[in-house]
Parts: structure tokens; C-alpha cells; sequence
């Protein structure tokens, strides 16, 4: 095989995946793990400008590039900001020296899961990649080795499996209705193929095939009522991998869900994923608002800010057309940068005070104030306020939908409107008041948090031409 | 294609369901542990059975692979665990047996309702195998829901993976890159099962799944 940047996103984390198994400490092998992710960020930014050709097993198009840069851009700057806080977590002693080696060669393992997910040109094949992300991440989130921990990764590694059987016998369905027109073997599990002669497939088997799809990947999107996974697996694991579990690995679920989307988008008798995908997203949206109240955990009510926001996606594009799509892809990128800027900042300020409990937080601006104001710029961006990026692609959501169907964008409206009122209901215990807890100054590394939100800040003011484009390409793809 | 192939086919499918109810009502942990190599078998003969009359030779190592690994090496391995663990008393069920197998009948009737009427136009084979293979899969959820215990857990976990191979090997022609791929999905499965077992065992001197939810980081 020929080594083009397709196959470099595949092959750079997985030899730096065996490479830091391999060093030990944690001082050089940081810094190895943000190497590795910057050259796979440049890889992947190097697909714009020379498109390698597309065969059996690897895809490259308009949709994947997207989310390929986004995920390795995210997994860069996480890099980044692990490195820091990986440092703090063995100086206090939570994380033995053993258990970082293996952290970070399971950080490349997911990221090579995630890219190959990705990539794939095939259902099959993407299948394993996704369960090989999963797994990686049940190991991770088990790391701290306390009870809480185990108990997360536990539920998330039962409810995921069987989300990811189900989406098998899903991917087995699709099979079963490609057979008959493309013929046995390969090529009846190529997309290409696939997309090529979906309009010849039996309806009834590919109408059943989307119902495990939906619930299988589902479960992997967060989507309620099969969310259960998500908050625990988000507030018990290291933060780098709540960060990235809610900017990348969210998405990349959601990704194989468009695929097959777009799938049945070409078979006119099946029936459209669009009312389904709308329920489930108004559910988890209006849902996880509600939940927002009652939390007492800082990285668990994040966990349900990122149901919510997968809610809205997924709600923007069950709807379709170009205009919604637009905005649900501008909504998901807004969101990985968004909700992985607010982990970092969580992530310092639970070391800070050396707890996660909202309760014993306070008077963080005063503080601490860079990590303080940085986590309020991020909940104000997340919360959906102008002039930030997510408040546009909200905007957008809402405006493109509303002439078709104004009842349930109410709903949208007032599931964003009661989050909003959660968040900011315990941002202010979080950063303004009296002071609680330790106040020793976090030995942070601001650039990675900044960095997305200032991003997302541009994103609100002024989209570049290019960018513009090349999402309406994408929206246009999609259907 | 009505003959005595498609006869021993369906016998082998319509066994694995009739096993997988066998094991909803297993009181014992090493009784479950047998039924589920029993099960794993009759997978093993099924696929082997589907490689003779597709003709697929790609499909026997699906076959051996469900015979050495979840037949032999797998309940030996688990057995072991239990012993270690010394767990091998009564298994607590959340519902009581009767309801138990009233609720699987109706995922039977269920999964043969759905799939025999949308695929109408498949060949009988497969039709039958997918509906069969359904109703496996939810049985194994069934299991998962119904047990407490963590092994018993990961053992409808593996019978629900058994439905999967069987609904695979039941498409016809179906790549082997899946085949392959779900031995290791097993394998990689098995050895985080095997790692959290022993964690759990350390942390809580049980592998009561109950004695987790003591541990819910909201209610404190």
C-alpha cells in the first residue's frame, strides 16, 4: 500500500501507540503524545490540498475530511493540555507511573480507532473501528482504579457493548439488503457501492436495518433514554478523556449514523430517518436540560450539557435539507471546541480545589482568575449567548426549521432556554462569591482552552469564505 | 433449497434459541457456565453446518473459533474465576423465573413477527437464521437485564454475541473481515471482562453488581 496522508492518520498513532508503550516516565512521552498528534493534525489538514484516491476499505470525501480535521485538531490540543495535567495527577499521587505509559499509548489507540472509524469505506470495517474506540475508552475511564471509576467504566462497558451489538446486526441487515442487487462478498459492504444502488434495496429490511442503527450508535451518541453510560463514564475517567469523549468521540458515533443516512436518504420507499432522528434529539435535548438542575458533580453537569448539545445535532439533522445541515455540522464542530475548552478549564479547577463537588467550589474569579474567567467565557459560549459561535449555529438551527415545523422547534427553543438557566444557575456557585476550598494557583497550561475559545469567538463574528463553502459542500452531500 | 440441509439448519438455529432459554432460568452459576458452552456448541455446528452447504471454507474457522474459544476455552477460564472467587452459590434473579420466560417468549414472538415479515423476498435459509438469530440477541438482553451477578452478566453478553455470529454467518457470502473481526471483538471483550472481574474482586470482595451502586458519586 501506498503511504499517502489517508493512510498516515491510520499509521502515525498506531506506531506511536507502540512506540510509548514502549518509553517509560511520563516527561518525554507527553511531549511524544503531543508530537504524535500534531503530525496527524498536519496529515490530516494536508487531505484539503491533495486528495489521496478512495478504494476498497479507505474513503476520503467532503463529509469525513471534516470531521477528520476536527478530531485530530481536538485530540492535538487535548494532547497538549493532558500533557499538564497528567503531570499534576502523578505528583499528587492519584496515577501511578505504570498506568501513564498505558494511558498514553491508549490515547494513540483511540486515535487511531476514531480516524480509522473515520476513513473506513466499509460497514464492517468501520464497525470494529468504533468497538475498538469504545474499548480503549472503557479502559481509560477505569484508570483511577477507585470505586466510582470501576462502577463507570463497568455500566459504560455493558451499555456500550450492546449498543455496538445491536448496530452489528444492524450492519448485518444493510448486508442482507445489498446482497440481492450488488452481489456476495466485498463489495456489498463498500459505501461507495452501497450509496451507488441504494435505491434498488428491499425497503421493509433496510427500514428494520435503521431502527438497530439508531439504537446502536444511539447509545454511542448519548441520545436519551439510552444516555445512562454517558455521565458517569464523563465524571469518573481522567478529564482529557471526558474532553475527548465529549468533543470527538460523541461525533464520531454520530458520524457513522449521517453515513447511513445518507444511505437511506437514496431509497425512496424506505422510511425517513429524519422524524426518528428529530424525536430522539428533541428528547435528549429537553431531558438533559432538565437533569442540569440537580447536578453536583462539575464534570457530570458538562456530561448532560453534551446530551443536550448532541440533542440539538441530531435534531438539525433529522430535519435535513442544506440550510439545517449546515447548522448541525456548525453546531457540532462549535461544540467539540467549545465543550473541550470547558474540560480543560474543569479539569485544572477539580485539581485546584482537589474535588469535582460543585458545593465546595466558589469565588473562582477572584482565585483563580484566568481559569475562573476562562470557564466563564465558556459556559456563557456554550449556554448558547452572542456573540459566540454556538449562539450562531443555535440561531441557525432554529431559524432554518422554524417555517417547517414551528411546534418542535418551541420545544428545541425551550430545552436550550432551560439548560441556559442550569448552567448559569451553577456557574455562579462555581466562580463568583465567597471564596471555598484550596486557592493554590493551578499549574495549568491555558493555551489549548484559549485557543478554542477564541475560535469559537471568531466563528460567531466572522466565518471565513472558504470554510463557508466547504460546509454548505458538505450540508449539500448530506441531503 | 427445502431439504434436508435447510432441516439440519433450522434444527441447529431453532436449538441455540431453545438453549438460550435454558439458560434464563439456570439457577447456578456452573450450570449456567455448562449451558453456555452448550450453546457455544451448538453455534460451533451451526456455522460449520452453514460452511457445508454454502460451500464458504472461510466459514469453519468461524466454527473452530467458536469451539475452541467459547466452548472450551472460555467456560474453563470462567469456571476457574469462580472458583477462585468462591461465588459458586445461588444466583439472584431480579425477576422470578416464570416472568422471565413469559418475557422471552414474547421477544420470540416479537423478533419472528419483524424479521419473517420483511423478508419476505430472502431466501427461506436466511430468513429463518436472521429471526432465529434475533430472538438469541434478545434473549441474551434479557439475560443481561435479568441477572445481578457480573458473570452472569458477561455470560448473556457472550450468548448475545453468539446471535450476532449466527446472523452473520446466515447472510450468505458475508466477508470474512467480520468474521475475524467479531473472534476479536470476543477476545479483547473477554480479557477486559477478565481485568474488571479481578478489579472488582479487589475493590469490593464481591462481584455483586449491587454492591456498585453503593458508589453513585451524585448521592453523597
Amino acid at each position: 500500500m501506498i503511504i499517502d496522508a489517508l493512510t498516515g492518520v491510520l499509521l502515525i498513532p498506531a506506531l506511536s501507540a507502540c512506540l510509548l508503550a514502549a518509553l517509560p516516565g511520563y516527561r518525554l512521552t507527553s511531549r511524544l503524545n503531543v508530537l504524535a498528534a500534531f503530525l496527524s493534525f498536519a496529515t490530516a489538514v494536508s487531505l484539503f490540498f491533495v486528495e489521496p484516491k478512495s478504494g476498497p476499505y479507505l474513503l476520503v470525501d467532503d463529509l469525513n475530511k471534516v470531521f477528520i480535521v476536527l478530531t485530530t485538531f481536538v485530540a492535538f490540543t487535548t494532547s497538549v493540555f493532558s500533557a499538564s495535567y497528567i503531570g499534576h495527577e502523578i505528583e499528587i499521587g492519584r496515577l501511578k507511573l505504570t498506568y501513564v505509559r498505558f494511558y498514553h499509548a491508549m490515547y494513540q489507540v483511540l486515535m487511531f480507532g476514531m480516524n480509522l472509524a473515520l476513513v473506513a469505506n466499509n460497514i464492517g470495517l468501520m464497525w470494529v473501528a468504533i468497538e475498538l474506540a469504545t474499548l480503549t475508552t472503557v479502559l481509560m475511564v477505569g484508570i483511577y482504579r477507585t470505586h466510582e471509576a470501576l462502577e463507570a467504566a463497568w455500566k459504560y462497558f455493558i451499555l456500550g457493548s450492546v449498543g455496538i451489538a445491536l448496530a452489528l446486526f444492524g450492519t448485518i441487515l444493510i448486508y442482507m439488503a445489498a446482497r440481492p442487487v450488488i452481489g456476495e462478498g466485498l463489495e456489498a459492504m463498500v459505501w461507495t457501492v452501497l450509496v451507488a444502488h441504494a435505491a434498488k434495496f428491499d425497503p421493509a429490511l433496510l427500514n428494520v436495518a435503521f431502527v438497530f442503527l439508531l439504537l446502536g450508535y444511539g447509545t454511542k451518541v448519548g441520545l436519551a433514554p439510552l444516555h445512562a453510560w454517558l455521565p458517569d463514564a464523563h465524571a469518573e475517567g481522567p478529564t482529557p478523556i471526558s474532553a475527548v469523549l465529549s468533543g470527538l468521540l460523541l461525533n464520531v458515533a454520530l458520524y457513522a449514523l449521517l453515513r447511513f443516512k445518507m444511505l437511506f436518504a437514496l431509497n425512496p420507499v424506505a422510511i425517513a430517518p429524519g422524524p426518528l432522528m428529530v424525536t430522539m434529539g428533541l428528547i435528549s435535548c429537553v431531558f438533559a436540560a432538565f437533569m442540569l438542575y440537580r447536578r453536583r458533580d462539575i464534570k457530570r453537569m458538562f456530561a448532560y450539557s453534551s446530551i443536550e448539545h448532541m440533542g440539538i445535532i441530531v435534531f438539525a439533522f433529522g430535519m435535513g435539507g442544506p440550510l439545517a445541515n449546515f447548522a448541525g455540522l456548525l453546531h457540532m464542530t462549535m461544540h467539540s471546541l467549545t465543550k473541550s475548552a470547558i474540560f480543560f478549564a474543569v479539569g485544572h479547577i477539580a485539581q485546584v480545589k482537589g474535588t469535582q463537588k460543585i458545593a465546595d467550589m466558589g469565588g473562582l474569579t477572584v482565585t483563580n482568575p484566568v481559569l475562573g474567567w476562562g470557564l466563564v467565557l465558556g459556559v456563557v459560549a456554550i449556554a448558547g449567548l452572542p456573540p459566540l459561535g454556538i449562539f450562531m449555529s443555535e440561531f441557525l438551527v432554529v431559524s432554518s426549521t422554524f417555517a417547517r415545523q414551528p411546534w418542535l422547534v418551541m420545544i428545541l427553543v425551550l430545552g436550550i432556554l432551560v439548560a441556559l438557566g442550569g448552567l448559569f444557575l451553577r456557574l455562579n456557585t462555581i466562580v463568583f462569591g465567597e471564596p471555598r476550598g484550596p486557592t493554590a494557583p493551578a499549574q495549568a497550561s491555558y493555551v489549548p482552552m484559549f485557543a478554542h475559545l477564541a475560535i469559537v469567538f471568531m466563528a460567531g463574528i466572522y466565518m471565513p469564505p472558504a470554510l463557508v463553502t466547504g460546509f454548505q459542500n458538505v450540508a449539500k452531500l448530506l441531503g | 433449497m427445502r431439504g434436508i440441509s435447510f432441516d439440519v439448519a433450522h434444527m441447529l438455529a431453532g436449538s441455540l434459541v431453545l438453549v438460550s432459554f435454558m439458560q434464563l432460568y439456570q439457577a447456578r452459576l456452573y450450570a449456567l457456565l455448562n449451558i453456555f458452552a452448550l450453546h457455544a456448541l451448538i453455534l460451533a455446528a451451526s456455522v460449520a453446518w452453514q460452511a457445508f452447504i454454502q460451500d464458504a471454507p472461510h466459514l469453519y474457522l468461524t466454527a473452530l473459533i467458536a469451539l475452541v474459544f467459547k466452548a472450551i476455552v472460555i467456560p474453563v477460564a470462567l469456571h476457574r474465576i469462580i472458583v477462585r472467587l468462591g461465588i459458586h452459590r445461588e444466583i439472584e434473579t431480579v425477576v422470578g423465573v416464570g416472568p422471565a420466560m413469559l418475557l422471552g417468549m414474547g421477544l420470540v414472538a416479537l423478533s419472528m413477527v419483524v424479521m419473517l415479515r420483511v423478508t419476505a423476498e430472502a431466501d427461506p435459509l436466511a430468513r429463518e437464521d436472521l429471526a432465529f438469530a434475533l430472538s438469541v440477541v434478545l434473549l441474551g438482553l434479557l439475560m443481561m437485564v435479568t441477572r445481578r451477578n457480573a458473570v452472569s452478566q458477561v455470560i448473556g453478553f457472550m450468548s448475545l454475541e453468539n446471535g450476532l455470529v449466527l446472523a452473520a454467518t446466515g447472510a450468505k457470502g458475508m466477508p470474512l473481515v467480520v468474521e475475524i473481526s467479531i473472534a476479536f471483538s470476543v477476545l479483547i471483550a473477554f480479557i477486559v471482562i477478565g481485568i474488571f472481574l479481578f478489579r472488582i474482586r479487589e475493590r469490593f470482595d464481591t462481584v455483586d453488581v449491587r454492591a456498585l451502586d453503593r458508589f453513585r458519586g451524585e448521592r453523597r
